[in-house]
């Protein structure tokens, strides 16, 4: 019977390989006392006055379709937020669309510009869904593997190498999860030539854009030439503490967007109204709670890093996100060895480094976005593990 | 002030138990600066106390009335406000004092184990203080959020254990 249900799934589909995260969230849900360090999400709850305002827009009525593209109040205050954060003009009118999440957008871009075959780079390590959207619309994802050397940033001698004459575009993520390099000015202008030259796309998923730690976040598409040929992809789940609400967009030159727009209008219709209004009243007056929310974040990365160069996982200072990735590879053990053993011996959730593709092995992903305590007693038992395998090593 | 030593209290408002050496990494300064900020911060009085936030109904054993206390005064040449307040701070019944504008002039938090101690407290001390001439006395009945606590029975993270 299975096999005979089987059948009908399609190849695309059963060829997709289930996400590794998936295995550590099975096995960690079945155990009590686990600390979590592997949650891609804010330990914050969404701010009082973005849950009033979905309550309000209830209260109102509001519980119908938005225009296809969002509300044109929400996209105007996106425009403008987007012109005051990181200098970039984006038109509300004819450039803004939102998505459910993110992960829509993303989806969404892919299925705009690929056709079967495109080749796309895929940086990574990286965001498990990257290479998985790729193929679901009819691509072929190419990894090009960043390395803890450089800071897991992206060179132009490594890009250099996996472009090919089918390439069509490159995704990448900055501040990224899982590593949480940043890149600056200076490192993405040095990539730009090449990305004209072989007239590619930009996928620029900036959903971290915000939480960035030692200089401010620049995007990729305030380089002269790069406007036009860049995607840029957010949303208010990682900055705002509104993962549950589900609400990203897109942005880019209108051509594109607009091939964006007709996809989501025939799949999606709109991204849910009451999280549209939520977000309104985010980026009206969420400020300080992102502000208090970015500061609890670096105070918690530097305990955490430290903690992991002294007890011998060495780890470079990630810049942005809310994620460490510390090399184990001086236990001995893979990625995946290491997460299964420390959560059934220690009770400790982290997610091995290879399920984030190429130059991820070796590594573990440790979320920081807990409490200082749950990270102190995390700490404790991970020094405990690694104390005890390096005396059998 | 610098802005490490206003980070640090804000860390330490939110949670004064946190370790000197975690509070040093997070601040990313030395456990001994850390320590020597700390120590200038309570010479100045600038921290004055590590305090806890306790949910006394839940705990058993000990029960007790709380009353929120309108005074108005006449206030004194030279001294304004301030000596009656010191008068009545003094009184160890007494948990807070604040200078209010508005209908009254003083604020005064109370804490007594019977209404009836309460009670005895704003007739017999507070109401006989010469520059005191009116209270109006607010019982507290319950206690939902102090000092920016949640009085929840239990706040739990929702978050599920892995994700992406």
């Amino acid at each position: 019977m299975r096999q005979v249900k089987q059948k009908y799934v399609s190849k695309t589909a059963s060829q997709l390989k289930p996400s590794g995260i998936r295995k550590f969230f099975d096995l960690a849900s079945q155990m009590d006392n686990v600390i979590s360090l592997g949650v891609g999400e804010p330990d914050f709850v969404t701010p009082w006055n973005v849950c009033e305002a979905g309550y309000a827009s209830l209260e109102s009525g509001y519980t119908a379709y938005t225009a296809n593209a969002g509300l044109m109040e929400l996209r105007e205050e996106i425009s403008s937020y987007l012109s005051e954060q990181f200098s970039l003009s984006y038109s509300a009118q004819s450039e803004i669309v939102l998505t459910v999440g993110a992960s829509q957008a993303i989806d969404l871009a892919f299925r705009a510009i690929i056709d079967p075959g495109d080749e796309v780079i895929i940086v990574e390590p990286g965001f498990v869904a990257y290479a998985p959207a790729v193929t679901l619309a009819g691509g072929v994802p190419v990894s090009l593997e960043t390395s803890a050397e450089d800071e897991f940033k992206v060179t132009r001698d490594r890009l250099k190498k996996v472009i090919t004459k089918r390439t069509k575009a490159i995704l990448f993520c900055f501040p990224s999860n899982p590593t949480g390099a940043t890149m600056s000015e200076e490192e993405l202008k040095d990539i730009t030539d090449l990305i004209e030259k072989h007239d590619l796309l930009v996928l620029s998923d900036e959903i971290y854009a915000e939480l960035t730690y030692d200089q401010t976040h620049y995007s990729i598409s305030r380089i002269e030439g790069m406007r036009e040929r860049t995607i840029l992809i957010s949303g208010f789940s990682k900055a705002f503490a509104m993962t549950g609400w589900r609400l990203g967009y897109v942005t880019g030159p209108e051509e594109i967007i607009g091939a964006i727009l007709k996809i989501h209008q025939y799949t999606m219709m709109c991204a849910p109204t009451i999280a549209q209004h939520g977000a309104l009243e985010a980026l009206r007056s969420g400020r300080a709670d992102l502000d208090r929310m970015k500061r609890s974040y670096r105070q918690r990365r530097n305990y955490l890093v430290k903690a992991f160069n002294q007890m011998g996982l060495s780890c470079h200072m990630p810049g942005g996100a809310f994620y460490a990735f510390p090399s184990i590879q001086s236990t001995g053990m893979t990625s995946d060895e290491f997460a299964e053993k420390l959560l059934q011996e220690e009770r400790v959730a982290v997610v091995p480094g290879h399920v984030f593709g190429a130059g991820g092995e070796g590594y573990i992903r440790c979320s920081y976005a807990t409490s200082i305590e749950s990270l102190q007693e995390a700490v404790k038992r991970i020094e405990q593990f690694v104390e005890r395998h390096a005396e059998k090593a | 002030m610098n802005e490490k030593e206003v980070e640090i209290l804000e860390i330490l408002e939110e949670n004064a138990r946190v370790p000197m050496e975690v509070l040093a990494d997070m601040v990313d300064v030395t456990v001994e600066e850390v320590e020597r900020m700390v120590k200038s911060l309570e010479e100045q009085n600038i921290i004055l106390s590590y305090s806890s936030v306790i949910n006394w109904d839940k705990a058993a054993g000990k029960d007790g009335v709380a009353a929120m206390i309108d005074v108005k005064v006449t206030p004194k040449r030279e001294v304004g406000f301030d000596e009656v307040a010191e008068r009545i701070y003094r009184f160890p019944e007494v948990k807070a004092v604040y200078l209010m504008s508005g209908a009254f002039d003083l604020s005064v938090q109370i804490e007594g184990k019977t209404m009836r101690e309460v009670a005895f407290f704003v007739s017999n001390k507070l109401s006989t203080l010469d520059s005191v001439l009116s209270t109006t006395t607010h019982f507290l009945l319950k206690k939902y959020k102090h000092d920016g606590i949640i009085f929840e029975p239990e706040q739990k993270d929702k978050r599920i254990v892995v994700s992406p």
